[in-house]
């Protein structure tokens, strides 16, 4: 068995009294694509922004790359590549200034610099538009051109958070082209977070759907579905998984046990 | 022996990743340079209307040197204040933009994060040294043009509109929100510029003013620029470009250590 490239044991962030993120665990491989499901406060974001070292836990622990979080937390940063939620690229910056700054606060050495940014442009098609200033771009290029700026140092896992919202469904569609273009081109683990069930079902390999701080469910889209009816759709399970009845929420195993009590009551 | 090329090259990478977040914020600038013509009115207000009529009035001990010729560095010191301090606001909007989260999960140390936004705003004070010199030039006052005065002042205003914009980061950092920071920026400026030496000398203000004075950075700045830019002003009594150095440089190198301890708590 590899070795998980991410490794989230109990892991819990409190922001004051409430609990955002509660005791969650879970594991990554390497080259797989996950999903991180769930309404909007089900705690993806605060998830995402621990293990790319922005917030540090409460409590728990986690590893990416075989890094810890918390005492390794300048060797995890070499390793990750971090898109926000917001359309971060700098709009008073041309596509290429965003990239070039990037490329040098990653180290990326000078004589490869212009060759990398050049293939990035190219690979997100934005090579035409690369001397325009971003605050001229839509926001499906924005996105695409953070997703370049994220990858130019090759990381070994890329966490997305939210990478399609505000997008209209063309622009969505693009964005989703090239993430499948770089899952299957540079083999990076990328952990994105959604409430977009067609976006976890077109690119995930696995799905974990989140409720109030905790993952209720974990497994392949078909298998979360299976989990709720042998006919469920992943919108059914994303449903159950994340009502506010008394056996949705606790740990994966209580979620299992509460399909099971479900499965009883129906 | 074999751990000098790994410092070497640490310090190099630190100051290849500082210079790299100045270069963007210098990029910003030259793309839209409007910001650079309306920051230039109020020194020009400052010298033009206030220079010119406190020229008349005959009641400012300004050691025997014309009053304009007097206010000329402290107006240079006040527009790198005013530039500089607000220069902060610029991370809460890229706190919201989400651009901070990008740097801070970079492996760029945060303190060359936070000195190269520092120096950025240094390069922007830098081109309203030249707007106030050509105005002063032009209102008839006499300053000294060589190369080493001028290399000094040069890195003068670095060091302060850094010192400045550090100070400014801080305040960002602690008050979150862009209203917050305007309300506190405002406050800060006037009692900055005032309880300095710019328009008048200390000598003038009452003992518990003077005791303010003296721990104020831009005191330091305005005593430097006098020195550097008037000719002979080192032969009167002032506080000396050493000590003014000494200052600027300790105070900056704080600023830039606390503001660097402070910037990850934005995105929190």
């Amino acid at each position: 068995m590899q070795q998980p490239i991410i490794d989230i044991h109990e892991l819990t962030r409190r922001f004051g009294n409430a609990c955002v993120v509660n005791a969650i665990s879970m594991t990554l491989q390497p080259g797989e694509v996950f999903a991180l499901l769930g309404r909007n406060g089900a705690g993806k974001t605060t998830v995402v922004k621990m293990l790319a070292t922005l917030l540090e836990p409460t409590s728990g622990r986690a590893s990416v790359g075989g890094f810890d979080i918390v005492r390794e937390a300048a060797q995890v940063r070499r390793i990750i590549g971090y898109v926000p939620q917001a359309l971060s690229a700098d709009g008073d910056l041309t596509g290429y200034e965003n990239l070039n700054i990037f490329a040098k606060l990653y180290d990326i050495p000078r004589v490869e610099r212009a060759a990398r940014i050049r293939d990035a442009l190219a690979f997100m098609n934005l090579s035409e538009v690369s001397g325009n200033l971003v605050k001229t771009y839509s926001g499906g290029m924005i996105r695409r051109l953070e997703i370049a700026q994220s990858t130019l140092h090759r990381p070994r896992v890329l966490f997305l958070d939210e990478p399609t919202v505000g997008l209209d469904p063309v622009a969505r569609a693009s964005v989703w082209e090239q993430l499948g273009k770089l899952k299957d081109q540079f083999g990076s683990a990328i952990l994105l977070t959604t409430h977009y069930l067609e976006e976890a079902e077109h690119l995930c390999d696995r799905v974990a759907i989140m409720n109030r701080g905790r993952i209720t469910a974990i497994g392949t889209p078909a298998q979360l579905g299976a989990m709720i009816s042998p006919t469920a759709s992943l919108e059914e399970a994303f449903a159950y998984y994340t009502q506010d009845h008394p056996q949705a929420g606790g740990t994966v195993d209580d979620a299992s046990r509460n399909h099971l009590a479900f499965q009883q009551i129906d | 022996m074999t751990e000098n090329p790994g410092i070497l090259h640490s310090v190099a990478a630190f100051f290849a990743k500082t210079a790299a977040i100045t270069d963007m914020e210098v990029r910003k600038l030259l793309h839209d340079p409007t910001e650079l013509l309306t920051r230039a009115v109020q020194p020009a207000l400052w010298l033009l209307i206030f220079g010119q009529v406190m020229s008349h009035a005959h009641v400012i001990d300004t050691a025997g040197y014309p009053y304009l010729d007097f206010l000329t560095p402290g107006i240079l010191a006040q527009s790198v204040l005013f530039i500089a301090i607000f220069n902060g606001i610029s991370i809460i909007w890229e706190r919201d933009l989400g651009i901070v989260h990008k740097f801070l999960a970079s492996p760029a140390p945060r303190s060359c994060l936070v000195l190269g936004k520092a120096l950025g705003g240094g390069a922007r004070s830098l081109i309203q040294v030249v707007v106030v010199l050509v105005l002063a030039a032009l209102s008839g006052v006499k300053m000294r043009l060589d190369a080493l005065p001028l290399a000094g002042l040069v890195l003068c205003v670095l060091l302060s509109a850094g010192l400045f914009s550090s100070f400014s980061l801080i305040v960002a950092c602690l008050v979150k929100t862009r209203e917050r920071f305007m309300g506190v920026g405002q406050l800060l400026t006037m009692p900055l510029f005032f309880a300095s030496n710019a328009i008048y000398p200390t000598s003038m203000m009452p003992r518990s003013l003077q005791i303010v004075a003296h721990f104020n950075p831009l005191t330091y700045q305005v005593d430097a620029l006098r020195v550097l830019l008037l000719p002979g002003y080192s032969l009167t009594p002032h506080l000396g470009l050493r000590i003014d150095f000494m200052v600027l440089t300790l105070t900056f190198a704080g600023m830039v250590a606390i503001s660097a301890r402070l910037y990850p708590t934005i995105v929190r």
